[in-house]
């Protein structure tokens, strides 16, 4: 609705007008020709992007190549250990299209907690952690594809000080070469959430949930759009190319009403150190800044962003502000689940809804989906699990 | 620093430099000089048009007495009394989202916030200390574990503004571990199942960068149970201590 901010009229002369970048006018370097450049000098190595892979293009104009498979999972901290079937998806999502992937125990997260929340390291150990897997995956022959919003972010960073500060470069280098590995850099550094943006037509193709009827509201994610800005995707078709196309690209595919929100530029409130020590902050600015404001302004049946820590924080922080009777209630998933739900993955096998707090039910109920029977195959899957009958919940099993 | 809110949960930020007038200016200059010195400092500051944008667009300022145009401006003027003020005062309340680079000249104030920080931790300032009190655990889990949000983390005594929901999940945690589909996460102790050999690289790493020298200037007891858990390790890999 964005009843007090125009938008749709704002960005009309700049739709009309065909807006585009010129790549050869963008304000910023071209990192692609700095990697090229520093391979040729032979301070690193590239690990170029399999094929195939779907051209976009970034916020400047420039090509950036997103793989559809041979995909190496980084995987998120957060994800992984408080909304797992966030990362589910995304695996379900690749095991349904029939692509090849890989989910690899030689990885660490990108430990960037401890740079942007306690800044207890540096960027020496930062460039150091993110090389050593960026090698992880070049030796397995598989590219790196990161889940987290802040790891992809804080490896953009990195990518910027690996290519500007030599002696970081040395140092990396060096300390590689004592782990037994190359100093390798990724030609693209790759969030899943653009992933899913370029396979969102086979969803759509596979879809069987009608998903019309529903409205939603996006949070994108800063890390994503804010650190090294310019490496994110945008279309002119989406926004006029003035805010990055994803998650909104793949909702309208889906046959999504995506509502429009006056502090759709907002943070979630996660803040890092808050969202553990502080929260009070976290709580106040993600209900009194996003969810009320998306309430009033879109009244969407489900808020969908793309990070970790933005779907933990909207989603947490309800529950202390509905006991003050604040105006919230609105279900909380990524992009991920919902293109996994499109195509009709189980709400509590595959989407693991039941780590979410606020409430999902009427969501799921408005896309005819029997909850009640949904959660009963889940507990029925569980006892089995209890009585030793299996030990492990399967691929196969989510999709009995 | 505009609020929509009937209350601030911080108190008045004092840039008189009157509370920290008894520390040597020696020091604040020392300190000064180690920002000015990263090498992401010429990356993060260009200048400040006093435009702005920065606070108008930061989370933090709306809910605390934090503003990144002040320490953007107070860093370009290089007056050292306010930098040290807001190294110590004001520095933590940043949310580290990076709305503030929309700035038009080009900075990025929380990158430079990322910088002065480090080098309050580097330095020991008590501020430093008091700011990641109670986040002892989460430095833990990330340098020995190579994952910091774990499963176990959920826990009704840490979280009781999440809900029950929070005790419903600690208590159905094993089997709701083992109903997940993908192998790496029946974990419960970390996010996802690691091999040895890549905890042993990270520990590298961390020996190697000077982050354990880090650890020991902000919290000696925490840096005491790194060492032990780390040196078994390593140990058992085949390194010594000079990690060859």
């Amino acid at each position: 609705m964005g009843a007090n901010i125009p938008i749709h009229e704002v960005i009309k002369p700049a739709k009309e007008r065909g807006f585009k970048w010129d790549p050869n006018e963008a304000p910023t370097e071209d990192y692609h020709d700095a990697l090229e450049q520093l391979e040729k000098e032979g301070e690193l190595e590239i690990l170029r992007v399999p094929e195939p892979y779907i051209e976009v293009e970034n916020k400047y104009g420039r090509i950036k190549k997103i793989p559809l498979e041979r995909t190496w999972h980084h995987k998120s901290c957060g994800q992984c250990g408080h909304i797992p079937g966030y990362s589910t998806s995304i695996f379900w999502l690749n095991r349904q299209l029939g692509l090849d992937y890989l989910d690899p125990k030689d990885q660490t997260s990108c430990t960037a907690w401890n740079y942007y929340a306690s800044a207890t390291s540096n960027p020496a150990a930062q460039a150091a952690v993110a090389v050593r897997n960026f090698a992880a995956a070049g030796e397995t022959g598989y590219f790196p594809l990161i889940h987290c919003g802040t790891s992809f972010g804080h490896y953009k960073e990195t990518r910027h000080e690996i290519i500007h500060h030599h002696d970081l470069r040395r140092q990396v280098k060096k300390i590689m070469e004592r782990l037994g590995k190359k100093l390798v850099m990724p030609e693209e550094i790759v969030h899943y959430s653009e992933w899913v943006h370029v396979i969102r037509d086979k969803v759509a193709e596979r879809q069987t949930i009608d998903m019309s009827q529903i409205k939603a509201a996006v949070h994108p994610a800063c890390h994503y759009h804010k650190l090294i800005a310019e490496d994110a995707i945008y279309d002119e078709e989406i926004y006029g190319a003035q805010r990055s196309a994803i998650i909104t690209g793949t909702l309208l595919k889906l046959g999504i009403d995506v509502g429009d929100y006056s502090t759709w530029y907002d943070c979630c409130g996660f803040g890092f150190r808050h969202i553990l020590v502080s929260r009070d902050f976290s709580r106040s600015f993600s209900t009194m800044r996003k969810i009320e404001i998306m309430k009033k302004e879109v009244n969407p049946d489900v808020v969908v962003t793309h990070d970790t820590g933005c779907v933990t924080t909207l989603d947490q922080s309800q529950f202390a502000a509905k006991a003050h009777d604040r105006d919230v209630g609105v279900p909380v998933m990524s992009d991920s689940q919902i293109a996994a739900l499109a195509m009709g993955a189980h709400p509590y096998k595959v989407l693991q809804l039941h780590w979410h707090n606020t409430d999902n039910k009427a969501f799921l109920r408005k896309l005819g989906i029997d909850v009640e029977a949904k959660w009963q195959e889940f507990e029925d899957a569980c006892e089995k699990l209890k009585s030793g009958e299996q030990q492990f919940l399967t691929w196969e099993d989510a999709d009995a | 620093m505009a609020s929509n809110v009937t209350s601030r949960p911080s108190t008045a930020l004092d840039l008189t430099g009157s509370k920290y007038r008894d520390i040597p200016f020696e020091e604040k200059e020392r300190l000064f000089a180690e920002v000015k010195a990263d090498m992401r400092f010429e990356d993060v500051l260009y200048g400040c048009y006093e435009c702005g944008i920065c606070t108008a667009a930061c989370p933090s300022a709306r809910f605390y007495h934090f503003s990144p145009r002040i320490i953007a401006q107070a860093v370009a003027r290089e007056d050292e009394d306010l930098v040290y003020t807001l190294m110590n005062d004001s520095i933590w309340d940043c949310s580290q989202c990076f709305s503030c680079d929309r700035c038009p000249r080009h900075n990025s104030p929380g990158g430079l916030i990322t910088v002065m920080r480090e080098v309050a931790v580097r330095n020991g300032l008590q501020t430093a200390r008091d700011a990641l009190e109670g986040y002892g655990r989460i430095i833990y889990k990330v340098m020995s574990t190579g994952t910091q949000v774990s499963p176990d983390m959920l826990q009704a005594d840490a979280f009781p503004d999440w809900g029950k929901h929070v005790t419903e999940i600690a208590e159905n945690l094993d089997i709701w571990r083992r109903a997940l589909p993908p192998e790496t996460l029946h974990t419960t102790e970390t996010g996802w199942e690691i091999d040895d050999k890549t905890i042993i690289e990270l520990y590298l790493i961390w020996h190697m960068t000077g982050v354990m020298d880090m650890i020991k200037d902000i919290d000696e007891g925490l840096f005491m149970i790194l060492q032990d858990v780390m040196e078994e390790r390593l140990e058992e890999a085949g390194y010594d201590e000079t990690f060859d």
